[in-house]
């Protein structure tokens, strides 16, 4: 029998994410590059999480303490930062007319879109 | 037992805590969808958010987690700053902003791989390990390297005395040299788009690939040994110092107008470093959604230098405007003293008895913050019955999708914006194009001069239309440092001066016509 190893199945975790972000990613239009950058730039901010990680360990030196509060300081601002500034790009685009063509996914967004084009 | 002590072991139970890890990644997948069109974009940002905050409160969850203080001003300081720069930030500045924000997060990743050798480095040094805590949550899911040798560590204490699992090292090394890498890159994208630093290329000339090759192989060298068994804190730093100076190197001979194509690698980057911190960690969340970055940020990167007629190699070679500035020099020569200048109240006229307006926005625009002045000329024309319509080069402004949101904000509506291969068909029926403050996507130059640096770039065949009025602050050449011939063409005329105003003193003056 074939055990897999901790670095096997995070190498196949990795493998088919990296397809999945290939799938998903190829179908934005054009005029929403600025925001999807925007938006993929704070969901890596995601390393957050190694920061909080490590602080949990027990017998971290003054130094590296130091070190990871940046590291979190840096992971929150990329996050909040991020995800705060896509969501002002967004809303412009938000109280738009509908986009001439749109394919599956837009239709249920575009019907809970009802009363637009506020000023 | 308490019922409230059961719940807390149950939401501390290692299963639980990777059960949120695969709904916020989940979340992370659905949210990215939602970025495919325009009116689900906004729902779509707010769901990674969610799968973000998700993650976060999985990971303190852990029951090894500690240090709570520390977390809490390090999170207090990242909101402190993250939350008013991101609410101030104007649009015109988004893509510097964009840029800033992609340098913290491999800046967080440079700095989470230093500590993790350093505990490694300590840890091993007396006979101590780590690596059950290092992973996180406990996660032991799988039989490994990272799970049970971890858990029987001091048995293998000796096997093990050389350092970390040789992958976990490779990793962390890997996200040290590209964390560094996009943090020094992203910060000098920043100070050129910022104009902290001049927008031309600064490059060390002939010497500068040498350079790059020198840097990227103490680095590397500095990894292998660091992953061979190495301990020495002086030689991460050596490592994390040369990685900065390749990040410094590659980023400032780039011209300005690559720089959009240099943040959307940068980004990819990071979320690259974002996944192997993961693997080293063995963090499912990290892994999934550094990933996910990386390859998007790749297809984008991809994207736009597939726009400009560039190749990624050519890019990080550099040398975009070296040369080019100085065959644009020779080409303003032959040119020079055909240029027609205009005045606002003559632009006004040509524009009233149009039929047809193109308007072709570029940077220029974004500077002035002239787009609500823009919406306002549009209004003023249409009530004369002139057909008006957006030409947006992909990539105008310095980033793909920027004037789009631009003019979004100034309530133009979504299907007066034209992409360029729709765009470049109508221009020979088109009376007047204004173009306002775009340059080198407009160059026909492109087009004609096969000596040109930006030869076979596609542009916005403005030169098509009946007239072209250009609303430009001076002569100088554009951001790619490149004369523009439209300028000297003769049914182009020129409107110097701020576009705002230059714009506001149209709409005025065809309001009184």
């Amino acid at each position: 029998m074939i055990l897999a190893s901790t670095l096997t199945t995070n190498l196949a975790i990795l493998v088919l994410a990296g397809f999945i972000g290939f799938v998903v990613i190829s179908k934005v239009p054009n005029t929403l590059h600025t925001p999807l950058m925007s938006g993929t730039n704070a969901i890596h901010g995601i390393v957050l999480l190694g920061g909080l990680l490590l602080l949990g360990l027990a017998g971290l030196s003054a130094f590296s303490k130091v070190l990871l509060v940046i590291a979190v300081a840096f992971g929150t601002i990329n996050i909040v930062g991020g995800f705060l500034v896509t969501d002002r790009m967004l809303e412009m685009f938000k109280s738009k007319p509908k986009p001439p063509s749109h394919d599956g996914e837009g239709k249920d967004a575009g019907a809970a879109h009802g009363g637009q084009d506020g000023k | 037992m308490s019922a409230v002590a059961s719940a807390t072991i149950f939401l501390q139970r290692e299963s639980f805590i990777y059960v949120l890890y695969i709904i916020a990644f989940a979340l992370f997948i659905q949210g990215l969808r939602g970025l495919a069109g325009p009116t689900s974009a906004v729902r779509g940002n707010r769901t990674a958010a969610v799968g973000m905050a998700i993650a976060v409160i999985a990971t303190l969850l852990n029951r090894e987690e500690g240090n709570w203080g520390l977390i809490a001003l390090g999170i207090a300081i990242g909101m402190a700053v993250g939350v008013p720069a991101a609410r101030q930030v104007k649009m015109t500045a988004m893509p510097q902003m964009v840029a800033l924000f992609n340098g913290v997060g491999g800046g967080a990743v440079a700095l989470i791989s230093w500590v993790e050798f350093r505990n490694y480095g300590n840890s091993y040094a007396q006979g101590k390990l780590l690596v059950t805590n290092v992973n996180p949550a406990g996660l032991h899911a799988f039989p490994g390297p990272g799970g049970i040798i971890g858990r029987a560590g001091v048995l293998h204490g000796v096997a093990l005395s050389s350092g970390p699992p040789t992958y976990v090292a490779i990793f962390s090394v890997f996200a040290a040299i590209v964390g560094s890498i996009s943090f020094w890159g992203s910060n000098i994208a920043f100070g050129k788009l910022q104009e902290i630093l001049p927008g031309r290329p600064i490059t060390l000339g002939a010497a500068q690939q040498a350079v790059n090759l020198v840097l990227l192989v103490l680095a590397l060298a500095a990894g292998v040994d660091l992953v061979a068994g190495a301990h020495s804190q002086l030689l991460f730093i050596g490592m994390l110092v040369c990685a900065a100076l390749l990040g410094n190197a590659v980023v400032l001979p780039i011209g300005g107008a690559d720089m959009p194509v240099v943040i959307s690698m940068l980004n990819a980057f990071t979320g690259l470093s974002a996944a192997a911190t993961g693997v080293a960690l063995n963090n499912p969340a990290l892994i999934v959604a550094g990933m996910i970055v990386g390859a998007s940020g790749s297809i984008l990167t991809n994207l736009m230098a597939v726009a400009m007629n560039r190749s990624i190699p050519a890019i990080v070679a550099g040398g975009f405007g070296g040369t080019g500035a100085v065959e644009g020099a020779s080409g303003a020569g032959e040119h020079a003293g055909t240029v027609r200048s205009t005045t606002a109240a003559d632009a006004a006229i040509q524009l009233a008895y149009a039929n047809r307006v193109v308007i072709v926005p570029g940077y220029g625009m974004a500077v002035a913050q002239a787009q609500h002045a823009v919406r306002e000329l549009t209004k003023e024309l249409e009530a004369r019955g002139v057909e008006v319509s957006y030409a947006i080069h992909p990539v105008a402004g310095r980033m793909p999708g920027h004037m789009n949101v631009l003019l979004a904000e100034a309530d133009v509506p979504y299907d007066q914006l034209k992409e360029m291969d729709d765009a470049n068909p109508e221009f020979p029926r088109t009376d007047v194009a204004l173009v306002i403050g775009a340059n080198d996507v407009t160059n026909p130059a492109a087009k004609n001069t096969p000596s040109s640096p930006i030869y076979g770039m596609p542009i916005l065949e403005v030169s098509d239309s009946a007239s072209v009025i250009v609303i430009k602050r001076s002569m100088n050449p554009g951001f790619a440092g490149i004369e523009n011939e439209l300028y000297y063409e003769p049914k182009t005329t020129m409107l110097f001066g701020d576009a705002k105003t230059a714009v506001s003193e149209i709409a005025a003056e065809l309001s009184q016509l």
